[in-house]
């Protein structure tokens, strides 16, 4: 019944010494830390501790001023989001992010788009190999809404979906890119109680059976400190605290951190 | 086809005995056709008779392999997928039971019912079941090997008794090649008068009861049932109700193997009523809940509608309550009416039908509770055959059925072709003899012989009258089942029924046993009293308040006088009619404890409570005061005083049919 024991090898994306300014606002300082692959990293830390400011650095959003970013042994310096995607790294958002008009099965495709090949031309021909390709493209996207159980909304707008299933829709357009490291900034936010195990699960059984890395941000700490191999705890846009969730939750700077201290 | 002409007694010309000769049967006069489909992926997948035989040959060797014997059980539960379907086959060719179990009951439940069907195999959709059956496995010492069929999320478990389904076919194969006329052997061992499968009754009172039907009972109830309603190779269902229930492996499994026709498996639960539509079944089965769900689905995005689209769907539903069931059952009809229902048909009902997926339906059965005459009507005057049938798990689900020319809301119909029914004199209680009579209880003597009297007659539990031409009608359960002072019947659930077919109505209880008249409490429904009264400028401030109002009196009054008029018609129900009654002040609610958690009144708690307002409806007064104990949603307690009004209903004098 317990999973074998999984195997975290290899640090996929390493964090030296970023620094992130607007004008005169210091958003991180000075962060390090590392992402090993097939592990479920979190990232926590009060508001406007820069968790989100440092996944939008990872993924290339953000172009910090100071510091260096290595994925994947290649150090990477001036990255666009696209190029991130096409390194394979793929994210959710924490405002939902999708095409309100489009069905979910579409939204899903959109995720595929760095994986198409064909040009314009025979894309509007479509007959031939725009076509078989589509059918690939399709049954890859058919395999994830299996995965998260969206069949029933397959072909609703996702502007018309509940709360809870446009995030599990949007964690599908994610896995369409097949990433190897899959950012998820606060997943389970505005989620009832049942919401939330349903995302867990489908978290861990990504991490599980894609062998996906993931790196998320999360509010809510029964969520965090059950799933996560590893935590690593912002303030203030500094790093307070790195370790298994067991050591985290003794950290004296990180209760500070959530508690408050009198000064 | 001539193998579908069966004898008069349903056995087949061919003797053909047991369901996995019909299998084989098809698997080669019927090669090519499709037996099964499965949306997957998003793409219906299909198998045709011949795959359908061949995997069920290669089942059935792999169980052998795996150490499965003659007369041992397998444990089936999941959702309706195609492998489910041929382990059932497959088992029952090696002469093995199969014991289908509810996909949602909990690990207590599952572990009662394998335990007592002593089964050494079990077969499980996924991972959520398999989990199940591993929590209670400790407590299951005879459970020897689990089969799982989708591996998703097992992948970790390395339990050696712990099989996929995968590699089950492919020992089966090898098997197979191995003793070559191993599976045809077994199959011909195999006899009509063999067990076929047990099912579990859900039985709401104890545990459940593990009903035996052999292979006999299955074959010649479902091949008179093919005759009856003609159903042949060319038609097509759609399997989403349980597997457990009987009578979701008497239509997608029996019915299925014996005419020949295609089965179609949904994506998901979530995703029967658009799978449903792009099937487009000819034959349909669903409980009354469903078509009841699917027209108020319509009502609503109606009135969400233009007035234009309003407007014609409400002139045209308004064309079809009039002449559509006539038009559906081939009565005269006036061409005028005829050409108006033809361009309704254009404009109308085809679109909604097209919607519903009820396109090519041919035949629809619901059985089950007692359906709303409105609902009724409405999909029969869109032409659409729905019919009523009436029977349990013992007699092999049928009993009566309703013809296609002779179809009524209130009764269940005449007897089914094959089965005796008569009404016990005394208790009013349905008593049968059929083809389909059960062989027994599964470990329990004592209840067969309860069930069963010695000359073959079996007990229904359930009380019911024949109208003057000949129609079962189903009034109550008969442990309910009472008399008035008179002598004449009282059976309060057939007209609480009647009652809350009335939106204004949610809850009726009706009093009568062993007092000289029936009297009603009735429970408004707080949302249509509420918009109605809004509507019509009443203003009121609770639900008590609202209950009280005489206008809801008067509107109650006249649904009581319609239950009464509808009552006198019929001599047998004629002395039910309402005489007084009151409209309570609170819902009746199951926290109170007045009703079961699945909505069933409880009599006996209302009697005691209420024992007051029940002897002021058999007094003359016209009012009393009640002191009432109401439990708030946080716990507390409270105590609620008022003054009910109780009053009279016209009551009517039975009427005679004319001869």
């Amino acid at each position: 019944m317990n999973p074998a024991q999984k195997t975290i090898g290899d640090v996929l994306l390493k964090v030296e010494n970023i620094s992130l300014s607007f004008g005169g606002v210091k958003a991180l300082t000075n962060i390090s830390f590392e992402i090993r692959e097939h592990e479920i990293l979190a990232i926590i830390g009060p508001n406007g501790a820069g968790k989100s400011s440092m996944l939008n650095c990872i993924n290339g959003f953000y172009h910090p001023q100071e510091g260096t970013i290595t994925f994947k042994g290649q150090p990477r310096k001036q990255m666009r989001p696209h190029e991130a995607a096409k390194q394979g790294i793929a994210r959710t958002f924490q405002n939902i992010a999708l095409f309100k008009g489009m069905s979910t099965l579409d939204n899903i495709m959109t995720g595929r788009l760095l994986k198409m090949k064909s040009g314009l031309l025979s894309s509007a021909i479509y007959k031939g190999p725009a076509e078989k390709e589509q059918i690939e493209h399709r049954e890859f996207c058919e395999r994830i809404i299996d995965f998260l159980e969206i069949e029933a909304i397959r072909k609703v707008p996702v502007g018309r979906l509940p709360y809870g299933l446009q995030k599990r829709v949007e964690l599908g357009r994610a896995l369409a890119a097949e990433p190897t490291l899959l950012l998820l900034d606060e997943p389970m936010a505005g989620m009832n109680l049942e919401e939330k195990q349903d995302m867990c699960r489908f978290i861990l059984d990504v991490n599980d059976e894609f062998g996906t890395t993931i790196c998320l941000i999360e509010h809510d700490m029964g969520v965090v400190m059950d799933i996560s191999d590893r935590i690593v705890v912002l303030d203030y846009g500094r790093k307070i605290g790195d370790g298994l969730p067991d050591e985290i939750k003794r950290n004296q700077a990180v209760i500070d951190a959530y508690l408050g201290v009198q000064h | 086809m001539s193998e579908t002409l069966a004898a008069a007694d349903g056995r087949d010309p061919l003797g053909r005995d047991t369901i996995p000769k019909f299998i084989a049967y098809n698997g080669q006069h019927r090669r090519d056709r499709p037996a099964m489909r499965e949306k997957d992926l998003g793409i219906w997948q299909s198998w045709t008779w011949g795959e359908v035989a061949a995997k069920v040959r290669q089942l059935a060797c792999g169980l052998a392999e795996a150490g499965f014997q003659r007369g041992d059980k397998l444990a089936i539960i999941g959702d309706n997928r195609p492998e489910l379907y041929w382990s059932l086959a497959a088992v029952q060719s090696l002469g093995g039971i199969p014991v289908p179990i509810y996909q949602d009951s909990v690990a207590d439940e599952v572990q009662y019912v394998i335990d007592h069907a002593e089964a050494r195999f079990a077969i499980a959709e996924n991972q959520e079941q398999v989990d199940k059956l591993l929590t209670i496995k400790d407590r299951l010492p005879r459970l020897k090997t689990i089969i799982y069929s989708d591996p998703r999320g097992l992948r970790h478990y390395n339990q050696p008794f712990l099989l996929s389904l995968e590699t089950v076919m492919e020992r089966g194969a090898a098997f197979e090649k191995a003793n070559p006329g191993f599976y045809d052997a077994e199959m011909a061992k195999g006899s009509g008068s063999d067990v076929s499968i047990i099912c579990y009754t859900s039985g709401t009172t104890g545990r459940p009861k593990g009903v035996m039907l052999s292979h006999d009972n299955v074959v010649r109830s479902a091949t008179l049932a093919i005759a009856f309603d003609k159903i042949n190779e060319d038609d097509e269902i759609l399997a989403y109700l349980p597997l457990a229930w009987v009578g979701d492996n008497f239509i997608s499994y029996a019915e299925a193997a014996i005419a020949g026709f295609c089965v179609n498996c949904p994506e998901s639960g979530e995703t029967v009523l658009s799978d449903l539509r792009e099937i487009g079944p000819t034959y349909f089965f669903a409980p009354p809940r469903i078509f009841e769900n699917l027209l108020t689905t319509v009502m609503i995005r109606i009135e969400d509608a233009s007035a234009i689209k309003r407007r014609m769907f409400h002139y045209f539903i308004g064309v079809a309550k009039k002449v559509g069931r006539s038009i559906l059952e081939g009565k005269p009809v006036a061409l005028g009416d005829r050409l108006l229902y033809a361009i309704g048909d254009l404009l109308v009902y085809g679109p909604l039908k097209n919607v519903l997926g009820m396109s090519r339906l041919r035949l629809a059965y619901t059985a089950g509770e007692a359906i709303g005459p409105d609902i009724f009507d409405f999909f029969r005057a869109l032409g659409i055959n729905l019919k009523q049938l009436y029977g349990q798990t013992e007699c092999t689900v049928y009993l009566c059925q309703q013809k296609d020319d002779d179809v009524r809301s209130d009764t269940v119909g005449p007897p089914a072709p094959g089965i005796e029914l008569r009404i016990d004199e005394q208790t009013g209680e349905v008593l049968y003899r059929s083809p389909g009579v059960f062989v027994g209880y599964y470990k329990d003597e004592a209840a067969t012989a309860e069930a069963k009297t010695p000359d073959g007659w079996v007990h229904t539990g359930d009380a019911g009258v024949f109208t003057d031409d000949g129609h079962l009608r189903i009034i109550d359960r008969a442990k309910d089942v009472g008399r008035l002072n008179d002598g004449s019947l009282f059976a309060p659930k057939y007209v609480e029924n009647k009652l809350k077919f009335f939106p204004f109505i949610k809850e009726a209880v009706v009093f009568g046993h062993q007092r000289d008249y029936a009297t009603a409490f009735i429970n408004i429904d707080l949302g249509a009293v509420g918009s109605w009264a809004e509507r019509n400028a009443i203003a009121y401030t609770s639900y008590a308040d609202l209950a009280g109002r005489p206008e809801v009196y008067a509107q109650i009054k006249n649904c009581i006088e319609q239950v009464n008029r509808d009552l006198a018609s019929d001599s047998s129900m004629a002395a039910c009619q309402i005489r007084r009654f009151l409209i309570l002040h609170k819902e009746l609610d199951a926290d109170d404890g007045e009703l079961t958690r699945t909505r069933k009144v409880r009599r006996r708690i209302i009697a005691e409570r209420y024992g007051e307002l029940i002897e002021a409806l058999y007094s003359d007064k016209q009012a009393v005061a009640v002191e009432a104990k109401i439990t708030f949603e946080d716990g507390r307690t409270g105590t609620f005083k008022a003054n009910l009004a109780i009053q009279g209903a016209e009551t009517f004098i039975p009427m005679r049919k004319a001869g």
